[in-house]
């Protein structure tokens, strides 16, 4: 009931809120929203005339300042599951398998199969945890090959945070050339694989589709 | 009193065997143990068991600069005895219970108060950079975690980051990309409101190994409810003009991880906040300063600390965080994905292991009850092992994604007994059993772990977990 309720407003608030007008234009939110019981206690009629002493309906406060494009630039570096903003560069599995000797394995393992606590083992395709048979046996281990759903995640997160004490210090090539080898290291491609942003938007991961949307509701019943 | 155990001085002695999981969330069964025997000669107790006293990090201006640098540095930094502040200020004659303490002047006012010298709740550390440490459920009343005792979790150590330069930057499917600094976000329209956050994998070690020596603490202190102060995130999203078409948005922190996840916008709208302020103080370090988003009754990890990237988009970014880890395996081979809310939970902090009740009689059976779907209805309590159950009293109001004190009297005349809670909140959801879940979830279902769970109590007064309900 809420959700449905928080969507309607959202849609007339988001309208409002869309709109180029300057300081001071009435927005259709602050009348329009529907009532929203004081329970749910949401934010969506929250504006600028919410408290007292403010600049009214509709209007903004107006601070900060526009945003740098160096800024935006530096920190935006997310490359998310379709691989749009993958940059250039080309990494293969043998420099990333060199890479990874000399960066990753003291603490992920030799040949990624398990390192220092807590660090999980992040290569394994053991032919007895396949299946996504988690839920089923606690004691199988998940890896990038059994599990992960999106070749992308791996350079983003290699990219954005590793090695743990030196982040950021890698080049998008070798990002490149270390995703290529743990996927090649989890049997995803060929040991004889080069990634660049095209060949990694092309790498479906064996159990992508496995992944659902909550359905838990709240209510009586276990989900 | 408490029942003397043999945990080993010192630190560290957890990570050997809890620090094993990506999560480190296994194990610790003796978490609050651990504190009580790391006594100090000066007669006060440290956190951590080494030789600084907590005296020496509350001291004026330097201890503040000292008590910061302890929550930056990687654990290491404190396991090895010590920061170079605490050993170089040398403390102030120790304060000790005088035989008749009013013959006498007292102590002069201070900068900072501390607590008694005989109380010391504690966090235990587990893990140096990527770590936890649990709140000491079993040692604390009323619904308010004290901010130092808020249990922490993070990947990539705790950065130490400078409010004055601390910027908050929105972009993505906005009208106007904007930076915000840290003074321009508290010049906004504050709002405080007390939730609770909790880790999705809280309880772990004890609902998949259940152990008899197993505290409040290590079973459920990766739990806190405090008061927190910000700002709507729908003013802010007004201030920069979200556009129609935004349904998700990415929030990143400045921690070495740059920790990523991704968030339906109707939450933004709904009741998150980005916060500046805890219990009335600024942020500490490990619970995000000088930012952090707010996302009132989902799970810990997306309550992001440290935030100072907003990007708005139309499609989750499906970072490292919301699919390798926090995903919840189900029986039919599929994970679910995107499991945000906190589901009804409840856990009794008292009596709990390591407590021996000495006397028979009357006594409060207490704990704590929250759902991250709104307020709690109902507690019941059974002291018989679910045979039979009582409603127990609500403390106050309860409110919504935030933690609600119970408590049932209980007349214990040295029977055995085993306590359990059972939760209800307001959408009718009933906190189910141990076995329940694992039905329907399977063996191997990770995060959300919201059993009725308990203490058994034997005819000697000795007080034990008990989880498999």
């Amino acid at each position: 009931m809420r959700r449905h309720l928080s969507s309607a407003a959202l849609v007339l608030l988001a309208a409002g809120c869309n709109s180029p007008a300057a300081d001071g234009d009435q927005s259709p939110a602050a009348s329009a929203a529907p009532a929203v019981p004081a329970a749910l206690a949401t934010f969506e009629r929250y504006d600028a005339a919410a408290v007292p002493g403010g600049p009214g309906p509709g209007k903004r406060y107006a601070l900060g300042t526009a945003a740098s494009t160096s800024v935006i630039a530096r920190w935006n570096t997310d490359v998310g599951a379709q691989g749009t903003e993958l940059p250039p560069g080309k990494g293969s599995v043998g420099e990333g398998s060199a890479l990874y000797t000399s960066l990753c394995a003291s603490c992920h393992g030799v040949g990624g199969v398990g390192g220092i606590a807590p660090n999980p083992p992040l290569v394994g395709r053991d032919s007895s945890a396949e299946g996504f048979r988690f839920a089923r046996d606690p004691q199988l281990t998940k890896t990038i090959g059994n599990y992960w759903p999106y070749a992308t995640t791996l350079f983003d997160y290699i990219k954005r945070a590793m090695p743990l004490a030196t982040p950021g210090s890698l080049t998008d090539s070798q990002v490149y050339a270390l995703t290529a080898y743990l996927l090649a290291a989890n049997q995803v491609i060929a040991d004889t694989t080069t990634l660049d942003a095209d060949a990694l938007r092309a790498v479906r991961m064996p159990y992508r589709d496995r992944f659902v949307r909550d359905d838990r509701t709240g209510g009586p019943g276990v989900r | 009193m408490r029942v003397e155990s043999n945990a080993p001085q010192g630190d560290g002695h957890h990570e050997g065997h809890n620090g094993d999981r990506e999560d480190g969330l296994h194990g610790a069964p003796n978490d609050r143990s651990a504190s009580e025997h790391a006594v100090a000669p000066d007669g006060l107790t440290d956190a951590r068991g080494t030789s600084v006293s907590r005296r020496v990090l509350l001291t004026g201006a330097a201890g503040v600069a000292a008590g910061a640098l302890v929550s930056v540095l990687p654990g290491a930094a404190v396991g090895q005895g010590g920061t170079s502040a605490g050993a170089s200020t040398p403390p102030p004659a120790p304060s000790r219970v005088p035989a008749d303490p009013g013959s006498m002047l007292g102590a002069p006012t201070s900068a900072q108060g501390m607590r008694a010298a005989a109380v010391n709740p504690a966090r235990v550390p587990v893990g140096a950079v990527s770590g936890s440490s649990r709140s000491p459920l079993g040692e604390l009343t009323g619904t308010i975690t004290p901010s130092d005792l808020h249990f922490e979790r993070h990947h990539a150590g705790v950065p130490a980051l400078d409010a004055a330069t601390h910027r908050l930057v929105i972009h993505g499917l906005v009208d106007r990309p904007m930076e915000f600094s840290v003074d321009d976000i508290r010049r906004l329209p504050q709002v405080s409101r007390t939730y609770f956050i909790e880790c999705s994998g809280n309880g772990r070690a004890p609902f998949k190994s259940p152990k008899p020596e197993t505290t409040a603490q290590a079973a459920a202190g990766m739990t806190s409810n405090t008061e927190w102060t910000g700002v709507p995130l729908a003013t802010l999203f007004r201030e920069v003009g979200v556009k129609r078409e935004a349904s998700w948005f990415l929030a990143e922190g400045a921690d070495a991880c740059h920790m990523t996840r991704s968030v339906p916008v109707e939450k933004g709208w709904e009741d998150a906040m980005v916060v500046w302020a805890q219990n009335g103080e600024p942020l500490r370090p490990a619970q995000g300063y000088p930012l952090r988003l707010l996302l009132p009754g989902w799970e810990g990890n997306i309550n992001l600390k440290w935030l100072r990237r907003l990007e708005l988009g139309t499609q989750p970014w499906m970072t490292r965080w919301e699919t390798s880890v926090y995903t919840d395996p189900l029986l039919g081979d599929t994970a679910r994905q995107f499991s945000f809310v906190i589901d009804a939970k409840s856990v009794i902090t008292s009596p709990s292991f390591p407590d021996v009740i000495g006397t028979r009689g009357w006594r409060p059976v207490t704990g704590l009850a929250w759902s991250g779907r709104g307020r709690i209805a109902r507690v019941e309590v059974s002291t018989d092992g679910g045979a039979s159950w009582h409603d127990a009293e609500l403390s106050g109001t309860p409110q919504p994604k935030a933690h609600v004190r119970f408590q049932y009297m209980w007349n214990w005349r040295g029977e055995e007994a085993l306590l359990l809670s059972r939760a209800t909140d307001e959408t009718g959801q009933v906190q189910p059993t141990r076995t329940a879940l694992i039905d329907v979830r399977g063996p191997g279902t990770d995060y959300h772990f919201n059993a009725i769970v308990g203490w058994r109590v034997q005819p000697d007064g000795a007080v034990f977990y008990h989880g498999t309900t």
